[in-house]
């Protein structure tokens, strides 16, 4: 027989015409595998569209004066912030910071107008409950630009002589780490697709063992490696269209930046959907059961969310969660990600990341072909 | 010499303490329905999967179609048939498509697979409902695309364990009409059931009891042995044995 021939009757080739037909007929999980990324990113994304509105915001006015109401005006028609209240002195404004009445104080002090009329720099304060970074960080944005506007406004009236120009402060309190939005979104990727391929791929395996099918294929001729590869590459296909699916709708509806190159970033996603389907099939010869294998899906979402660096910055956990988070694979994607969508890296500058990735996929991927072959036997 | 099926030496498993086969001598000849009987736990079903090579023996040897199945368990596994108590065919692919997908699984590719799918529907009367979801199928015929499967590489030997659990009378006639054309052409057929009409329309039967071949032979030689009128009988009997001695070794 010549070689061609023999790779014509590989068994693994039944195996992928069978996972193609039964993907094609199970609609409901097709169309959740489709429906989850894109209900997934317009969650996420409205609430980055809906987070810089409307901060309630009380005011310290300690110079009474036309300047500092003419601040506090500009200030509330971005938009950004909602006036709630006017308070007496410091401690009041910082128990309606800590009751949480209020997220942000804008602060005007006593000299505010008489520097602007001497033609000083007139400096404003403007605090805020960065204890939710993504507000905080829009209300960085509008101070400083409410701050440019009235100066601007003050050139524009000024008739020669000294003109007087308004910085406005933002001080974060509890955050000062400040992140912004868009380090959000490309992240979803990521940890939409640390969901779906472990828990894909988990269940597709221990369905087959529930029902009897996993048996019947041990006792043919096909082998290991092609069932394990028969079951991987429908989901791989899979996980590239859900990232398909994510980046289109990011970019549509919500205008996330691509600044780096597409093929680049498919070409840095492939030893993290593999390694991510490994994680998947080594959950499979751990557990009984389909609702075994979803319960350790969602367990292991859970470190991927927080200690991957997808919500919170790593370099502010304690160390135990810092090694906790070197050893799932998307807290390195999320680098990759990052790298690519926002700044526009090259894949070749990511060699750390491409390492560790393809160091989880090949040891994932051959640790379940070990350990499947022992449940098999044993 | 008799050519044969199956030959086991001192065939042992054992899970921990567990004995659940103790030293199996087993000969099956050729060609032949051979009947394996026991209580539930009496070692029928791991008996199987030690000569289908799913598990290792813990000692002994096993010769399966003229092969080690502990040297070579892939070797074995192009010559012989499985059919387990599951059916182990996909409930969501049609009968055809189950019968492509393990055609294609042992290496039959092109005209040759599409003859031999057109040859099983016709054997195993699956015809008329080639494109229905296996899953809605009832009990005779998920059984018939059960065996369709299990034999569509043309095996030596065909392992049957418990097939007819939940068959209808007139469906299992069928399929005992199917299994007898088959050793007709020289394929050996192992069967476990619990069913003792079935049981008497094998050559020759082996009973066990925890793990321990009790007695083999045609089913008059076996009646005969226990002095019992009927199979059914010698059933009950080793059955009640068990029952009466839960942690003895059976006599």
């Amino acid at each position: 027989m010549t070689w061609s021939a023999r790779v014509a009757r590989w068994p693994i080739w039944a195996m992928l015409w069978k996972e193609f037909v039964q993907m094609r007929r199970d609609r409901f999980t097709l169309a959740m595998m489709i429906g989850i990324p894109m209900i997934q990113i317009a969650l996420f994304g409205y609430a980055i569209q809906t987070e810089v509105r409307h901060l309630p915001m009380v005011v310290l006015d300690e110079s009474n004066s036309a300047q500092g109401r003419a601040l506090v005006t500009s200030l509330v028609t971005t938009g950004n912030f909602d006036l709630i209240a006017r308070v007496a002195d410091r401690d009041e404004m910082r128990r309606m910071i800590e009751s949480g009445k209020a997220s942000a104080a804008v602060i005007i002090p006593p000299d505010f107008a008489r520097d602007l009329k001497r033609g000083r720099e007139a400096t404003a304060q403007i605090v805020i409950d960065a204890a939710d970074p993504l507000s905080s960080s829009a209300a960085i944005a509008a101070g400083s630009q409410v701050g440019a506007r009235q100066t601007r406004a003050l050139i524009a009236r000024a008739s020669g002589g000294q003109i007087g120009s308004i910085d406005v402060r933002v001080r974060p309190w509890y955050n000062p780490g400040l992140r912004s939005s868009v380090y959000i979104v490309p992240g979803i990727i990521g940890v939409l697709l640390s969901m779906t391929m472990v828990i894909v791929a988990s269940v597709a395996v221990v369905r087959e063992r529930e029902r009897g099918t996993l048996e019947q294929l041990i006792v043919t001729p096909i082998n290991k490696t092609s069932l394990i590869l028969g079951k991987m590459v429908p989901f791989l296909l899979v996980g590239y269209v859900q990232m398909t699916v994510i980046l289109l709708v990011g970019k549509l509806l919500f205008d996330v930046p691509i600044a780096g190159s597409v093929p680049q970033l498919y070409l840095g996603a492939f030893p993290f959907v593999v390694a991510s389907l490994g994680v998947g099939l080594l959950v499979s010869t751990a557990v009984r059961n389909q609702a075994q294998a979803m319960q350790l899906g969602f367990l292991y979402l859970l470190p991927n969310i927080l200690l991957s660096g997808f919500m919170f910055p790593r370099a502010a956990m304690p160390e135990a969660a810092q090694w906790i988070g070197a050893a799932l694979p998307l807290t390195y994607f999320l680098t990759v990600l990052r790298g690519i969508l926002l700044k526009g890296v090259e894949l070749a500058s990511l060699g750390v990341e491409l390492a560790a990735l393809s160091g989880f996929a090949v040891v994932l991927v051959a640790l379940s072909v070990l350990r499947f072959q022992k449940r098999i036997d044993g | 010499m008799i050519e044969l099926g199956i030959r086991t030496v001192g065939l042992r498993m054992a899970f921990g303490d567990l004995v659940a086969v103790a030293a199996l001598d087993l000969e099956v000849r050729r060609g032949e329905i051979f009947g394996l009987l026991g209580p539930n736990g009496s070692g029928k079903t791991t008996t199987i999967r030690m000569l289908t090579g799913l598990l290792e023996p813990t000692s002994g040897s096993a010769m399966v179609a003229g092969i080690d199945v502990i040297k070579s368990p892939e070797r074995v596994r192009q010559r012989i048939g499985y059919m387990s108590q599951r059916f182990g065919f996909y409930e969501d692919l049609t009968i055809h498509e189950n019968i492509r997908f393990y055609g294609g699984v042992y290496g039959l590719i092109g005209k040759e697979r599409r003859d031999r799918i057109e040859e099983q529907l016709a054997t195993y009367r699956l015809g008329d409902r080639a494109r229905q979801l296996a899953g809605t199928l009832s009990g005779g015929w998920k059984q018939r695309l059960a065996l369709a499967c299990a034999t569509v590489h043309r095996p030596a030997l065909v392992f049957l364990d418990e097939p007819t659990a939940g068959v209808d009378p007139a469906s299992r006639l069928l399929f005992w009409e199917l299994i007898r054309q088959h050793a007709r052409d020289g394929m050996t057929v192992v069967v476990t059931t619990h069913y003792m009409d079935e049981a008497e329309r094998c050559e020759r039967l082996a009973f066990l009891s925890r793990g321990h071949l009790i007695g083999i032979g045609t089913p008059t030689e076996i009646t005969a042995r226990f002095g019992l009128p009927t199979v059914e009988a010698v059933f009950i009997e080793l059955q009640r044995r068990d029952e009466a001695e839960p942690n003895g070794r059976p006599q």
